[in-house]
């Protein structure tokens, strides 16, 4: 078995690895971005509940999370085993991500809050107009970092047999019982995925970046 | 007698036990330009922002033409609409262009259509002398030019009053010229002005009336002439031939 053939029967994997990816994230990013503003213009003790959420789901590692909800909950609503997995790792990211966004929230100056209110926008106007769009400018560097995150941490559908690029390479190395080159061909394809997601979003952060003169 | 755009009747306004200032009477009427001075810690920015809701008074009202804007039913949105704030520090939106901070206002608040918007906004910025930078952003632009935009953000949406919260004190000497400039035009044009400024230079040629706040109290106010010429308390002379030396001062420095 040469190599391309090799690489080119893990890479059948990527789908899963992207499609985990591709739910988790954007999963992650919508009740990330909700809580955060909850967190911050939400008052005392919605706050202390966002800090809750926060804390509980960094706290646990994700591949507990994941067989949690995989055995316990799946019984009940029947979730297969790529859903399950997707699903857990989007909570566990959302947690992540609202710390992101709630920090890039806090670092767009009150200010501007108060600037807006000024011509007579209303609260929530000043939120999506003024505060979010420079927020989210923010939040590009660090949520970069999350995306790789993510990305990894697709992996650890695995475990729940999810035919994804570590399973595959898994599976491929038990057959042929080249272990190194099973895992290193892993470890490039997860790489690549990694490499060409943050440069694309290092591009958006410089087309997104505010003019001024130096 | 000319009717009051804005009375203030018996204001007070304190954090805890810190009194900022108490029984505060003031009458602005229409198309006049009052300056307020005094010293720093006075109360005199509380004041304004009091005036915009932006923060709530402890006691007393203040009413807009009739509308009493301190009652808890009254809208505060709909009254900051009517009342444009210029700020020390300009505060403009960094991530919208001269044009895009000008519009803002007139497309979300007064629901334009974009054209109506763009239309009216740029007449703005061409009244501060500022239509060539509609497409700069704020860090592109010097200070002055930038609280240019502030102004021409706040008079896009046609207020019945402008509030100048010491609208040149962050700005670098060579750069005050031209927002002052701006804003002895809009007095001239009959705009109704509340400025807290230490440029008394402007105090002294444009303002129909100066008050002297200190410690949380209006102690005197008069025209330019009366309270440059014959103040009838002795702080207040004191306070003017300070300050007016240290602006003399100022000017040498930047010749």
């Amino acid at each position: 078995m040469n190599l391309n053939q090799f690489i080119s029967y893990i890479a059948q994997g990527t789908i899963y690895t992207v499609g985990v990816t591709l739910i988790a994230l954007p999963a992650g990013l919508l009740i990330g971005t909700i809580l955060a503003l909850l967190y911050v213009y939400g008052g005392k003790v919605t706050g202390r509940l966002m800090n809750l959420y926060s804390t509980i789901f960094r706290g646990i590692p994700p591949l507990v999370l994941l067989f949690i909800l995989f055995f316990a909950v799946s019984k009940g609503i029947n979730l297969s085993a790529f859903w399950a997995g997707s699903l857990s790792l989007g909570i566990v990211s959302s947690a992540y991500q609202m710390e992101i966004v709630r920090g890039a929230l806090l670092a767009v100056s009150g200010d501007q809050m108060k600037a807006a209110r000024a011509i007579g926008l209303s609260r929530l106007q000043a939120i999506r107009y003024v505060v979010l769009p420079q927020a989210v400018r923010l939040a590009i560097p660090p949520w970069s970092n999350e995306v790789a995150i993510v990305i990894k941490d697709s992996s650890l559908v695995y475990a729940l047999g999810v035919p994804e690029i570590l399973r595959r390479a898994q599976l491929i190395a038990a057959s042929s019982q080249q272990y190194l080159l099973a895992y290193l061909s892993a470890a490039l394809i997860y790489f690549l995925l990694v490499f060409l997601t943050t440069r694309l979003l290092n591009r958006l952060e410089n087309k997104l970046a505010i003019p001024a003169n130096p | 007698m000319p009717k009051p755009i804005l009375t203030i009747k018996n204001l007070r306004k304190s954090y805890g036990d810190h009194v900022i200032f108490e029984h505060l009477d003031l009458d602005v009427n229409e198309g006049e330009t009052i300056v307020i001075i005094g010293p720093s810690g006075t109360g005199k920015s509380t004041l304004l922002r009091c005036i915009n809701l932006l923060t709530r008074p402890n006691e007393g009202q203040i009413w807009l033409d009739d509308t009493e804007i301190t009652s808890k039913n009254c809208n505060e949105d709909l009254v900051r609409q009517h009342i444009g704030m210029v700020f020390q520090n300009f505060l403009l939106f960094n991530h919208l262009t001269a044009l895009g901070n000008v519009k803002l206002g007139l497309t979300r608040v007064k629901k334009m259509s974009d054209q109506a918007a763009t239309e009216k906004a740029l007449r703005e910025l061409e009244r501060v002398g500022l239509a060539d930078k509609a497409g700069h952003y704020p860090g592109q632009l010097s200070g002055g030019q930038q609280q240019r935009v502030g102004i021409a953000r706040a008079l896009a949406m046609d207020p019945r009053i402008m509030l100048f919260d010491e609208p040149t004190s962050a700005l670098d000497p060579e750069l005050i010229g031209e927002v002052l400039e701006v804003m002895r035009k809009l007095a001239k044009d009959g705009m109704t002005m509340l400025v807290v400024t230490h440029e008394m230079g402007f105090a002294r040629e444009v303002a129909d009336r100066i008050v002297f706040m200190e410690k949380g109290y209006i102690v005197e106010e008069g025209s330019p002439n009366e309270m440059f010429n014959h103040p009838k308390f002795p702080r207040t002379r004191e306070f003017l031939w300070k300050i007016t030396e240290l602006y003399g001062k100022k000017k040498e420095d930047a010749a």
